[in-house]
């Protein structure tokens, strides 16, 4: 443990990370532009970085640093790289006009769900030792709930895939206020996953566009029990 | 160092399928591969089943009695969905054979993700292999790249990502409740070990966590809408590999948690397990009534399976426990030879559609006979395995004094017998219309091109095995595999 008033420092640089990261979180939601998406993924994951080297300098814990410096890496640099390569320009420049729902109501429900994020984190927080209690448990959880909640509205395949990622960026803000010894064959294990993870959604939505001609996946609804087409597959196809 | 050969046996494969010009030998790898690691995993289970622990590397490479059920299942269906691939991909994708490369290579992974889940004892790196099969198998599903396979292919990545990323947060907030016990490693069995110290609020909220993002994955309603897509719009032998084991062994990591409630004292957590598992049953049991597609009929009936295994598993007696296990034996055994069997038609009659399917039996006998076989194995027709298993769960409800759950199980089974049958029945002895010969002129699959009444020699000589193994299985157990259920279900409970 650093001395009292560093740690007093730390303590509201963290706050100040939380906080920016939630703002995040509101702002995928909010964010229409595919590009600006990405953008605000990777400030998000250099937020979840920042607090994870002011949680290791709070509690000396050079495992902390570690899978901070693992998250600067993995997410800014190398997942862009990835996406850039597997699709094309073009599915960046792509504006999404229709939502499922439209934007003011889509952030009345994110601030919903963070409200519900933090009471849902209450009991959790009162069973752990002090020193785990931290607001990234219920910023954390928030972060992961929009995520999910992305997911769920939107129709564009790179903000949907943005989703999945801000969930786990969610999961992990939570993880290192609670589990900070975890062993570091893990945290890579976990990294390497997000790589793989963008790298085979990449090539399942360039095989998408290549196909339908539109990466506009939430639009795909042909299987579905109404439709008794679901043989009904098209005949060329195997020419 | 048996585990240890087990887990590179399908990498070496898998790498060996993905170098282009090796492709042409890329079926005939996956088939040796798996044909040594399914006799590596009858080895050790057998071990296993005299009373000993497998263990390559202490508190990381471990199997214990669940863990060898699940191995052994996964090599069984590993193989004979391999051999089942070499005819029927051969002629599926008789006009791309450069996608071979990528389908075998695929496989090998998925089969890899899936025997290192049960053999993996830290939950947080269960959790990257659980990933890994999602990842492995997404190209899996899109392999026919139509637009219908693509989409559920979208689904099921997206669905199953989000259910992990779910999960993820579970596992971290277990291993933190395992720290604030203190003393033990992260491994099932330190799990257990320091559940009755764990602060229950913490061991609670994990839970939550795990069964809802990971049983997204299983199948569980209400987040199950990717799985009928995904498991019917894969290839047939994929198909036998998702729904037959993928859903098993990720249901395998739920059921590794529940001795830690026993430990913990909070038996009303198993009654929300039950819960959970009646819902699934209930809701696939009334969606099988109204399929139109005999692949998406198969993938309800795993929904309805995966909550019976949940029913059982969140009962309290070793007798249920049992039953659960067994369970989960018939299931794979029985799924996947319903997916091959499904296959099997839809090479004989390129659809998908049930209403495109009268009188099979006149077309094509052995695919009429083994999707008859299937329908009444899964159903749980009485000499056959399902009917076994299902039935020593009933009466282990019963003598548990668990009327209501039972009442409701036997009915939701009653359903999904009635509908399975009444599926199958039309499409094998039904009377063709001039409509459904109008049908099946549309309704042609991608495998257009390859229509014939006569199936592949290597589909037929899995049709043969699996099908004697679904009806030996109902009438004789041998002693090994019962003593190895036994040491299962005593890892369901404290």
């Amino acid at each position: 443990m650093a001395d009292p008033p560093l740690t007093a420092a730390l303590a509201s640089l963290n706050a100040l990370a939380g906080g920016l990261f939630l703002l995040t979180a509101f702002a995928i939601v909010a964010t229409r532009q595919t590009r600006g998406c990405l953008q605000l993924f990777i400030v998000q994951s250099l937020l979840l970085a920042a607090s994870a080297f002011i949680l290791g300098a709070e509690y000396q814990s050079l495992h902390l640093v570690a899978v901070g410096a693992v998250n600067l890496i993995s997410k800014p640099i190398v997942i862009p790289w990835i996406l850039r390569r597997t699709l094309s320009a073009e599915v960046y420049a792509r504006r999404e006009i229709d939502q499922v729902l439209n934007i003011p109501t889509s952030l009345l429900i994110a601030l919903a769900l963070a409200v519900l994020a933090y009471f849902l984190t209450l009991p959790v927080l009162s069973a752990v030792a002090p020193q785990f209690r931290s607001a990234n448990v219920p910023i954390g959880l928030a972060g992961l709930l929009l995520g999910a909640y992305t997911l769920a509205v939107r129709r564009e395949a790179v903000p949907m895939l943005v989703g999945i990622l801000a969930m786990e960026n969610g999961a992990f803000f939570a993880g290192i206020a609670l589990s900070r010894d975890l062993p570091l064959i893990v945290e890579l294990a976990i990294a390497s996953d997000g790589l793989v993870l963008v790298f085979v959604t990449g090539v399942l939505v360039r095989a998408i566009q290549q196909r339908i001609g539109s990466t506009r996946v939430g639009e795909l609804v042909s299987l579905r029990e109404q439709v008794p087409g679901a043989g009904a597959t098209s005949t060329e196809e195997a020419a | 160092m048996t585990l240890p050969a087990m887990l590179l046996l399908p990498l070496l494969a898998a790498v060996l399928s993905a170098v282009p010009r090796m492709r042409f030998v890329a079926p005939g790898v996956t088939v040796v591969s798996s044909v040594a690691v399914l006799s590596l995993a009858s080895a050790t289970a057998l071990r296993v089943a005299s009373g000993t622990t497998v263990f390559a590397l202490r508190g990381v490479l471990s199997v214990d009695g669940l863990s060898a059920l699940i191995v052994w299942l996964v090599s069984l269906v590993g193989t004979t969905a391999a051999v089942y691939s070499s005819g029927y991909m051969a002629r599926t994708c008789a006009a791309r054979p450069r996608r071979l490369g990528l389908y075998y290579a695929n496989y090998n992974l998925f089969v890899f993700a899936m025997l290192a889940i049960p053999m993996v004892v830290e939950p947080t790196l269960v959790w990257i292999f659980v990933e890994l099969t999602t990842l492995s198998s997404a190209l899996l599903v899109s392999f026919e790249n139509t637009q219908e396979a693509l989409e559920a292919a979208w689904k099921y990545v997206g669905l199953s990502l989000m259910g992990a990323a779910i999960a993820l947060l579970g596992f971290l907030v277990l291993f933190s409740a395992l720290q604030a016990a203190g003393g033990e490693p992260y491994t099932w069995e330190g799990l257990v070990k320091a559940a009755p110290r764990m602060p229950p609020a913490l061991l609670k909220a994990a839970f939550v966590l795990i069964i809802v993002g990971l049983g997204t994955k299983v199948g569980l309603v209400p987040l199950h809408t990717w799985l009928p897509d995904a498991h019917s719009q894969a290839p047939s032998p994929v198909c036998a590999l998702l729904s037959g084991i993928e859903t098993t062994s990720v249901l395998y990591v739920i059921l590794r948690l529940l001795p830690m409630l026993d430990a913990a004292l909070l038996p009303e957590m198993r009654d929300w397990v039950v819960i959970f598992g009646l819902i699934s049953v209930g809701v696939a049991a009334f969606l099988i009534l109204q399929v139109r597609d005999y692949k998406r009929l198969f993938a309800f009936s795993t929904v309805e399976h995966m909550g019976i295994i949940l029913v059982a598993a969140g009962l309290a007696s070793q007798a249920a426990h049992y039953g659960a296990m067994y369970q989960i034996l018939s299931h794979t055994v029985t799924k996947s030879f319903c997916f091959f069997a499904a296959g099997a038609a839809v090479l004989t009659v390129t659809t998908r559609n049930i209403a495109a399917v009268r009188g099979l039996v006149r077309r094509s006998p052995a695919a009429a006979a083994s999707l008859l076989l299937a329908g009444l194995a899964i159903a749980g027709a009485p000499p056959l395995a399902v009917f076994l298993s299902e039935f020593l769960i009933l009466k282990a409800g019963i003598y548990e004094g668990r009327y209501v759950v039972v009442g409701l199980l036997t009915l939701f089974i009653a359903i999904a017998f009635f509908g399975v049958l009444l599926h199958i029945n039309r499409m094998v002895f039904g009377r063709p219309s001039s409509e459904t010969f109008q049908a099946q002129a549309l309704g042609s699959h991608a495998t257009a091109a390859a229509i014939s009444d006569t199936l592949p020699r290597s589909c037929e000589l899995i049709l043969l095995v699996a099908g004697a193994l679904v009806i030996v299985l109902g009438v004789y157990l041998p002693g090994p595999l019962h003593e190895l259920l036994r040491l299962a279900s005593d890892t369901l409970h404290r």
